[in-house]
């Protein structure tokens, strides 16, 4: 035992990352073995070492499972309505650029419902963070298919199997236009963590898709066991492959899970183009905007 | 307060009621806009767009209405003044978030420059249609705040008093132009900046210890904060309690929603305007608004002419209506007239008020232009020859 353990005062359990959260809204909504608690946790985590200014972080969330993750963490939260967490996110963050904005939304808030706010969120390269719980399926409404349902997958709304096919979120964020762009899973803790981090400190649109099990809606009805279960298959099907082609990133039903960092690129916010765009045309006349 | 001189510009122009709007907008201290391209209205935010960069201002194009009219209230709680700007097709598309604005009580301006429905309609045309869209359009119950504008004057005045009410009672207030009304041209004077009165926003002054984003002042309307300082707010569209923290039961839901109907309610009187001209004593009162009550003009006149006794009432709030002046009134008049470019939307809040002890008449138009004067005439003196048998 090292002298530093020894400090502990075991009479007063305390977890780090609880100073980031609401705890008097404990205990959460999620299921057990549901993976967004341990994604929270992640995001604690990299929040406790970001060095970030915590008055200056506000985070977004649409509608979903996912979506009450603003509601748990202790900063200026913003549960907004299904899908538009991002035009939000880009009034909030347009109005005070001080701000650091996260957006904490699910596959099917952020992709389907929200997909066109996406597309352009990532387009203007608004400076934002955005993660996204990719459970593949609509968990809170019981779930439903959504536009990540891997082929071959069951949901209540195609019971006989998806045939439609999903979305490769980390090609759809690069091809947009995000700067940032990582995948991991509920099993890569340390690596969500970092990958979180990395993205918080990033300017522009960053964007970290955490793949999640949903035990009771997608893993039950695709009978693939329980969190733990799902946990494991994370753990033997993931291949780490930093700068794959996102091209290549696909997920298929049970397929190997490619994850790593795959975009870390700098190019100009939409605040910096506009700024510099305003300057050149209008000269001494033009203040930058600053909020 | 008064207006940030920075922003008005003082004089008088000859503009439509578009671009006196943007420039209402800019002297109550709007800095956001988001809006989509959407005739009648796009030359509101071109206005907009042309103006603000060198008045530090935010504009930006959205993808669609949708993310318009959420876009504003982020920057709202980043801590600007916001507004969006559009006609029926993007104003339907828009409810569902000026029902969030409602629940998370959201000071906002919505601006719908009204053309002819539903669906696409008569995008370039005239109508008066959204106007019970305006009071009950997204889910649910809430109060809200309408106005309408009868000329460019009126359209900056109103744009004014629209970000002031949204401070005041903390609200979406909704600016209801119409087609007319939006690109018709006339002199519009704006006054220097030290002559417009802003109402600031609420914020919270007290101790940050113990603060309640939605613990009402007795007026039923609650304090602001805005993101980044410090008080690590909690706004949601699901009912809630003081704190912000979502509360999915009956009395919570007594609660939050009763207040937010109560605080317009409660507070109608207050809000309410309209303008009269010779109701005292007359047999018939037109009520109308917007680019209506200027049409029915020529008629009263021609009409008073004939001897006919008739008053006009002009809703400049149309939410909330002006029912007790309306009930008082329906002591002695014998008929109100009702022109609208609908078939039939302002005028069943007269006839609730009127609880059949008089006639109301509407004269409907689908839309697509004004109304024929002679139409509201001819309604007037038809009235006149029932309640002379």
């Amino acid at each position: 035992m090292t002298e530093e353990s020894m400090d502990i005062d075991m009479s007063m359990p305390t977890n780090t990352v609880e100073e980031f959260l609401r705890m008097e809204r404990m205990p959460h909504i999620w299921c057990p073995g549901c993976g967004i608690g341990t994604t929270v946790n992640c995001f604690a985590h990299a929040l406790e070492t970001s060095g970030l200014d915590l008055k200056k972080v506000s985070i977004v969330s649409g509608i979903g499972c996912t979506g009450r993750v603003a509601g748990y963490l202790k900063l200026d939260s913003f549960h907004t309505t299904h899908g538009r967490a991002l035009p939000f996110a880009t009034g909030l963050k347009l109005a005070n650029p001080d701000l650091k904005v996260v957006v904490y939304s699910g596959d099917g808030d952020l992709t389907a419902i929200g997909g066109n706010h996406f597309i352009h969120a990532a387009r203007r390269n608004v400076d934002m963070t955005v993660i996204l719980i990719n459970n593949f399926i609509y968990g809170m409404t019981g779930g439903q298919v959504a536009p990540t349902t891997p082929i071959g997958a069951t949901a209540s709304t195609t019971p006989y199997g998806n045939f439609e096919e999903p979305f490769n979120l980390p090609y759809l964020a690069e091809s947009c236009g995000a700067v940032y762009v990582a995948r991991w899973t509920a099993y890569h803790v340390r690596h969500a963590t970092k990958a979180i981090k990395d993205a918080l400190r990033k300017r522009g649109f960053s964007f970290v898709e955490i793949l999640a099990p949903c035990p009771t809606l997608y893993s039950r009805r695709n009978r693939l066991g329980d969190g733990l279960d799902q946990m494991k298959f994370y753990r033997d099907n993931s291949e780490v492959k930093n700068d794959a082609d996102t091209k290549t990133v696909g997920l298929s039903f049970q397929g190997k899970v490619i994850v790593g960092k795959f975009v870390d690129k700098d190019k100009p916010t939409y605040l910096d183009s506009m700024n510099a765009f305003y300057a050149q045309k209008f000269g001494d006349k033009y203040s930058p905007y600053k909020g | 307060m008064k207006a940030d001189p920075k922003g008005v510009m003082a004089g008088a122009f000859f503009i439509d009621g578009d671009h006196a709007c943007a420039e209402g907008a800019i002297a109550a201290g709007c800095r956001f806009v988001a809006g989509y391209p959407i005739t009648p209205s796009t030359e509101v935010v071109e206005r907009i767009a042309e103006r603000f960069p060198l008045i530090g201002g935010m504009f930006i194009q959205m993808e669609d209405e949708i993310a318009s009219s959420i876009a504003i209230q982020g920057a709202v709680w980043g801590g600007k003044k916001a507004m969006t700007v559009t006609s029926g097709p993007g104003f339907s598309l828009m409810m569902e978030h000026i029902g969030l604005a409602a629940m998370t009580e959201t000071p906002c301006v919505f601006v719908d420059v009204q053309r002819g429905g539903p669906s696409t309609g008569l995008p370039t045309l005239p109508g008066q249609g959204d106007m019970m869209q305006a009071r009950w359009g997204s889910h649910g119950d809430y109060g809200i705040i309408a106005l309408c504008p009868n000329s460019p004057q009126e359209s900056f005045d109103l744009t004014i008093k629209a970000f002031n009410l949204a401070e005041q009672y903390r609200i979406p207030v909704l600016l209801m132009l119409d087609e007319c009304v939006g690109h018709m041209t006339e002199r519009v004077v704006v006054p220097p900046a030290e002559e417009i009165e802003i109402t600031p926003r609420r914020y919270w002054e007290g101790p940050k210890e113990g603060f309640l984003l939605f613990k009402a002042a007795p007026d039923r309307v609650p304090p602001m904060v805005k993101a980044g300082d410090g008080f690590n707010v909690h706004v949601t569209g699901l009912t809630h309690d003081e704190r912000g923290y979502p509360v999915m039961t009956a009395p919570a839901q007594e609660k939050l929603v009763r207040r937010l109907v109560d605080k317009i309610r409660l507070n109608s009187e207050a809000i309410i305007e309209y303008r009269e001209d010779q109701t005292a004593g007359a047999d018939i009162v037109i009520v109308s608004y917007g680019i209506t009550s200027r049409v029915a003009i020529p008629a009263i006149e021609q009409a008073r002419r004939e001897g006919a006794k008739v008053g006009h009432l002009r809703l400049i709030t149309a939410w909330p209506f002006p029912a007790k002046r309306i009930r008082e009134l329906s002591g002695h008049v014998s008929c109100f007239v009702v022109p609208e470019i609908n078939y039939g939307q302002m005028v069943r809040e007269v006839e609730r008020c009127v609880a059949g002890r008089t006639r109301v008449e509407r004269v409907s138009h689908g839309g697509g232009s004004v109304h024929n004067p002679k139409d509201i005439y001819a309604k007037i003196m038809s009235c006149g020859k029932e309640e002379r048998r």
